[in-house]
């Protein structure tokens, strides 16, 4: 997609074709040749790793439709008939409902990774932007996909996230209700939300599809930034994407699918809350009601701020935040690893998030371990330090920092002059 | 950057000295250990203590407790409690279901009974109470949860459930105030159960010759429910350790290809 292109055809057909319709030699740039940095570590497998998600979620995905039906009073009961009677139907929900936690679980690690090498910055804002973009889609897919199974925590999940909606009533009167009720299809989460979740369930993994073409190609016209966060200074520095890095990439997916397919068999409800097994009941409220623990770091920042408006301002600001991270970054280094204060503040971001997700896994007038000091403090501190890490950090360490000095290039790493 | 890590410590310490010492009187004890044939990434059911326990859920828990989603035939089924498909029709046929409307339209004969024909495998448990209504009449009020995945709906899965039919009897702490028609159980959230104690000693007679001790009736009819939970929890273990063979060796041989193919790259 960037560059000259590579590709040879090698037939009398190929030529014909390539000069009708490119589609070779797009995939042959972009998948065969592309020239890579030759020091992608371990944590640049991601990429693929989601592909491999998504896929996974996709296949699995379209065969549950298949056999699930989207209505309150059956939908309960069609997820236990794919359980029990359709033919290894326990094991495509299994990998579905895995699915989705492994698929955030990557997604966190590639995140974490983009945020350590700075590959957010210039010349790759909108390649990170598009990221943020299919967080988001993936929160809602996942939200959405929640609610289907219509056991208690996804009625009552989704009552809770549709009613941060009326906290905009506090704006303008009704107004939030208002949308709420549009949201909803009646007057409370009901057949017709199922119906519309369903249905958007369905739809958003496509435009997930849609939108990882556009940050593919946008990773494609300035190359992938590498563990050094310096650029590439010429072919010395890379290397073709096949074989090394499909090699690369083939070894740890089987890592990661390993890992996943052990939880699919041994245990396929360690991320489940049991109250799911229950079916959905208006009447009863659950003592707790926890979102899935991928968002429970935003939940915690929600529920940090005794407000309901503003805790639903700061989650929403919390996502948004993310998309403002290329212009909140002045340091002119990408790597962290040539920023030694960077380097402690990054990791006690890392720290702030698990400890922001336990804050909210925990009911909300509990305490920290067997002390009296409220967990809501706690997580009002890590409320602070999320929002300060990137607002206030971020843009002051690259005016005092002194990074330690880059190397020359990638293939010479190591300073001075070669042997 | 020394000195937060420095602070935090120091506030917890202070926490820690600040101890809270008013434990909720209600709040359940955590469930026993008690184990099981089907743990581990090897574990199977006990077939025997899955007859033993669909017999306590024949005779006890079926007074009260529905086993909505559960088919006569997954009683012979490959992975469940091993009877034939002779005895899983016998069982069902022992069962009287709501009949279709006869030749004349009727569900209900002269005297304004249900209609009913035997069970077929094909059937699924009928439930002791026609609605919710009925159950609630006939349980003071309470309604008795259909079993068919409690053991998966609840926290501690089957130690809590086994917990709880086995944690009756205990005298409540002094000052504890044991409501109304309800059972003091410390497992349960709050203490108080609606369920009045399901079992005792010699509740059924197993015609295996296994003594009929409260313990040994609650960890059989458990094994049960946990196979009604999750009938294919043999197939998702022994198919799992194919996958994860055959993953192991995908990967090797992966990390192998990818060695060879990086070795002239460094």
């Amino acid at each position: 997609m960037s560059g000259p292109s590579t590709y040879v055809p090698k037939s009398g057909f190929a030529r014909w074709f390539d000069s009708r319709l490119p589609l070779m030699r797009m995939a042959h740039d972009t998948m065969l040749s592309f020239p890579t940095p030759r020091n992608l570590n371990f944590w640049y497998a991601f990429g693929a790793i989601l592909t491999f998600m998504l896929g996974v979620q996709i296949l699995t995905g379209i065969v549950l439709a298949m056999h699930y039906v989207a209505n309150a009073d059956l939908a309960f009961d069609s997820v236990e008939n794919i359980m029990r009677d359709i033919n290894y139907g326990w094991l495509i929900r299994y990998m579905h409902a895995n699915g989705a936690s492994f698929f955030f679980i990557a997604v966190y690690i590639h995140m974490f990774r983009g945020l350590y090498y700075g590959s957010y910055k210039a010349p790759r804002e909108i390649l990170w932007i598009l990221g943020v973009i299919l967080y988001l889609l993936m929160v809602a897919t996942a939200f959405f996909g929640y609610v289907l199974p219509w056991g208690q925590m996804s009625f009552w999940g989704a009552t809770v996230i549709t009613n941060f909606f009326s906290a905009l009533d506090q704006i303008v009167p009704h107004m939030g209700s208002a949308i709420a009720t549009w949201l909803w299809g009646g007057f409370a989460v009901g057949d017709a939300t199922l119906n519309r979740f369903f249905s958007l369930h369905y739809l958003l993994p496509f435009v997930i599809v849609g939108v990882v073409g556009l940050h593919v190609w946008a990773l494609h016209v300035p190359g992938n930034n590498n563990p050094l966060g310096i650029d590439v200074k010429g072919p010395q520095d890379t290397l073709p994407f096949h074989p090394y890095y499909t090699v690369k990439d083939a070894f740890y997916v089987a890592i990661f699918a390993l890992i996943y397919l052990g939880f699919v068999f041994y245990a396929p409800d360690f991320f489940g809350n049991p109250d799911n097994y229950t079916p959905a009941n208006p009447i009863v409220t659950p003592p707790d009601i926890v979102p899935e623990w991928y968002l429970l770091p935003f939940y915690a920042m929600l529920r940090s701020v005794p407000q309901k408006l503003l805790g639903v301002l700061v989650m929403a600001g919390s996502l948004l935040t993310l998309a403002f991270i290329p212009w909140l970054d002045t340091s002119k280094v990408r790597s962290t690893r040539f920023r030694p204060m960077m380097k402690q503040f990054f990791w006690l971001f890392a720290l702030d998030c698990l400890v922001l997700g336990y804050c909210g896994s925990q009911g909300a007038d509990a305490m920290l371990f067997s002390t009296s000091i409220p967990l809501v403090w706690i997580a009002r501190i890590a409320t602070l330090y999320y929002f300060g890490f990137f607002w206030v950090i971020m843009p002051l360490l690259g005016l005092i920092e002194t990074p330690r000095p880059l190397p020359a290039s990638i293939a010479q790493p190591v300073l001075g002059p070669a042997e | 950057m020394k000195a937060l890590p420095l602070a935090l410590a120091s506030l917890l310490a202070l926490a820690g000295a600040a101890r809270a010492d008013a434990a909720d009187p209600g709040a359940p004890l955590p469930p026993k250990a008690e184990t099981w044939s089907f743990e581990g990434p090897f574990g199977t059911f006990d077939r025997a203590a899955l007859q033993r326990g669909f017999q306590v859920y024949k005779e006890v828990c079926s007074a009260c407790h529905s086993l909505n989603r559960i088919a006569f035939h997954t009683l012979a089924d490959d992975g469940g409690p091993g009877f034939s498909v002779a005895q899983a029709k016998a069982i069902a046929a022992a069962y009287k279901i709501p009949a279709d409307p006869n030749d004349k339209g009727e569900t209900v004969d002269s005297s304004g009974e249900r209609l009913t024909r035997p069970g077929i495998p094909a059937d699924h448990f009928p439930p002791p109470f026609a609605n919710e209504e009925a159950a609630r009449a006939s349980n003071g009020g309470a309604l008795p949860p259909d079993l068919s995945i409690i053991v998966k709906a609840r926290e501690g899965g089957p130690r809590y459930v086994y917990s709880i039919l086995t944690g009756f009897g205990q005298k409540p702490p002094a000052g504890f105030k044991v409501l109304a028609n309800k059972y003091y159980n410390p497992y349960f959230a709050g203490r108080n159960i609606s369920m009045p104690p399901p079992l005792t000693e010699g509740t059924v007679t197993f015609s295996d010759g296994t003594t009929a001790s409260v313990d040994q009736e609650a960890h059989d009819v458990v094994t049960f429910l946990t196979w009604a939970a999750e009938p294919k929890l043999e197939e998702r273990k022994r198919l799992g350790f194919g996958v994860m063979i055959f993953m192991l060796v995908l990967s090797g041989l992966l990390f192998l290809s990818y060695r060879r193919v990086w070795k002239d790259a460094h």
